[in-house]
């Protein structure tokens, strides 16, 4: 795990948006782990990620409420 | 880095995979120069602005008049009198306070054409007469800024890209018509909804150029004809023998020609 990112609190999209932004500034195929707190952001932050090209190593389930979401980060575009 | 405010005020770019928190960046990192706060201008500024241009330079010497409000919708009925670069200032700094801008309440002319261009990294055209027009195209040949260029008139608009090193609007035509030959705009008149329609055009194509993402308006001239919505794509190209962009060019400085666009030409004092 490169990054740690903890979006409780957070909705979509701004739960893509700040992962997005925090992947920005990673370099290529360093690991990203972000938690969310709701179901809906557990759902779409990954889909969204992969839309960008990065690679999705897991989503799961870490408590009642709270999602770990694990990526890695593409090459940059262009 | 970010603000929660930035994050949510620029979240709709920022999810573009083409734009990003990168090319946001870009924007704020950004100057352009807009001539004309007045019907092309305005959906200019209030885009570039919203955008989060971080800054935009305003050249107007004209002060809001009632007339204007038909299609200058920078300005509000209480401006009337006021300078337009202190209305489009206000307006500004109320929908994004991001973004920087400078008035420049002066004639644009060819003693302060190239200082003013020098501050800025793209210049968009929306001024209504032939001196400025030309003014501002070579001004931008001269100083290789890109220029986003617009014109409305009646029913019809035009809206193109002048690349550095690719042609100008002299290319297209050589110099202004004659005082008199063209309808002057007062007596013309414009469908006011076209300014916004010719306007977003060429805010899009700033920002475009700004981000560096897709094919500019380069070496196309785009017709619209707002009654039949017919649009046509003209080829244009840089024409070697341009007076001022050509190989040998004969114009190699800035010329202040007379404004007649609504004016008879002055009688000679004798
Ligand atoms: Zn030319």
């Amino acid at each position: 795990m490169d990054e740690e990112l903890d979006l409780h609190g957070e909705i979509c999209p701004y739960t893509f948006v700040k992962s997005k932004l925090a992947l920005e500034e990673m370099a290529t195929g360093q690991i990203l782990r972000v938690v969310v707190d709701n179901p809906s952001s557990a759902e779409n932050v990954p889909r969204s990620l992969r839309n960008e090209g990065h690679e999705v190593l897991g989503v799961s389930q870490i408590a009642q409420r709270e999602w770990a979401i694990i990526v890695k980060k593409a090459p940059d575009r262009r | 880095m970010w603000t929660e405010d930035q994050i949510r005020r620029y979240s709709r770019h920022i999810v573009l995979k083409e734009v990003g928190g990168r090319g946001q960046r870009k924007l704020l990192d950004s100057s352009v120069l807009i001539v004309g706060a007045g019907g092309l201008g305005s959906p200019v500024a209030l885009y570039l602005g919203a955008a989060g241009v971080g800054r935009i330079g305003i050249v107007d010497f004209d002060q809001v008049d009632l007339s204007n409000l038909q299609r200058q919708i920078l300005h509000t009925s209480c401006d009337v009198g006021r300078p337009k670069v202190e209305s489009a200032v206000e307006r500004l700094a109320m929908l994004n306070p991001d973004v920087k801008v400078i008035p420049h309440a002066e004639p644009l002319s060819s003693a302060n054409a190239l200082a003013l261009l020098s501050q800025y990294d793209l210049v968009v055209n929306g001024s209504d007469n032939f001196p400025t027009r030309y003014l501002v195209n070579d001004a931008c040949v001269f100083s290789n800024k890109p220029l986003v260029d617009g014109s409305i008139l009646r029913f019809e608009g035009h809206v193109t890209v002048f690349l550095p090193g690719r042609g100008c609007y002299r290319c297209l035509f050589p110099a202004p018509p004659p005082p008199g030959l063209m309808p002057n705009c007062q007596e013309a008149g414009v469908l006011g909804v076209l300014c916004g329609v010719i306007g977003s055009l060429q805010g899009l194509e700033a920002l475009k150029l700004l981000l560096g993402i897709g094919e500019p308006l380069a070496g196309r001239l785009l017709w619209i004809d707002g009654l039949s919505l017919e649009i046509r794509s003209l080829k244009v190209r840089r024409d070697p023998s341009c007076p001022v962009c050509g190989d040998r060019p004969t114009v190699t400085e800035l010329i202040d020609y007379e404004n007649f666009c609504g004016l008879p030409p002055e009688a000679p004092l004798s």
